[in-house]
């Protein structure tokens, strides 16, 4: 199997189990890590056609990426903390009449 | 030889992993199930010479981002004894899961000769630096926008909740 081929099979398989563990999952802190691996899913495949292709822009694009993941943490976690400070829980099924 | 050895070791190591991550019930180990499968990503990029890339996963991702994360697991009782670990989506998240990866296997499985690959380049620092400091300068400014609008609102939920307990 070519190189690029498994990676970017890789990434796509990290980004479906990313996507399953948010669906599944009802832990608002494991779905927020399953967020994380759909993130870095995406960074596997930019970096291994930046590497196929031999062009920094895949590298400059999963730096932005990086830069993306920190914000969302650093915004989720504490909106995290107030919910689990009101609810004192962190099943997500707790929240749901936050629906519209 | 060894080169393709790692990298199907590091691939094995990275999809195990992740797939640990969806049945394992304590988020402390969901966590360091995710460095696993973080650190096997950033063994891959050095494999691939993208070294830049490889330490900003490892400085990042695993020093600053799953820090942050595991800080937090143990600052609030996040063990979910009380409720069960799968939602209701568990059959069509599966399912779901299931067809996609039957979809990448299938889309990625043709064996028609790949493009001849680019001749390799060097991915250090360096080249990075001048890439994103010469052409992308204008995404490098919106970017510390962007860490600023961040950090604003952070502080800015820290603010409100303290408020609402007054």
């Amino acid at each position: 199997m070519d190189k690029t081929h498994l990676l970017v099979l890789v990434g796509g398989l990290l980004f479906s189990i990313g996507l399953a563990g948010v669906v599944v999952r009802r832990n608002a802190l494991v779905m927020l890590m399953c967020m994380e691996l759909m993130l870095n899913g995406v960074n596997l495949t930019l970096v291994s056609f930046a590497q196929r292709t031999g062009t920094t822009e895949g590298a400059v694009l999963v730096f932005l990426v990086f830069v993306v993941a920190g914000a969302e943490i650093a915004i989720a976690i504490p909106i995290l903390l107030l919910l689990a400070r009101a609810r004192k829980t962190l099943d997500v099924q707790a929240y749901a009449e936050l629906k519209g | 030889m060894i080169e393709s050895a790692l990298l199907y070791f590091f691939s094995a190591a990275a999809v195990g992993s992740s797939l640990a991550m969806l049945v394992v019930r304590h988020p402390m180990r969901v966590a360091l199930a995710l460095v696993a499968a973080m650190l096997s990503l950033a063994g891959i990029y050095a494999l691939l010479g993208m070294h830049a890339i490889a330490v900003f996963q490892v400085l990042i991702y695993v020093g600053a981002v799953m820090v942050f994360m595991v800080y937090v697991i143990m600052l609030i009782d996040a063990r979910d004894r009380a409720f069960s670990r799968f939602g209701k989506f568990l059959a069509p998240g599966g399912i779901g899961l299931v067809a996609l990866a039957f979809v990448f296997g299938y889309a990625l499985s043709g064996n028609e000769a790949p493009a001849a690959a680019a001749p390799a380049r060097d991915f250090g620092v360096q080249p990075f630096s001048e890439a994103f400091l010469n052409e992308y300068w204008l995404y490098f400014e919106l970017v510390s926008v962007l860490l600023v609008a961040a950090v604003v609102a952070a502080i800015a939920v820290v603010k409100i909740g303290s408020m609402r307990r007054g």
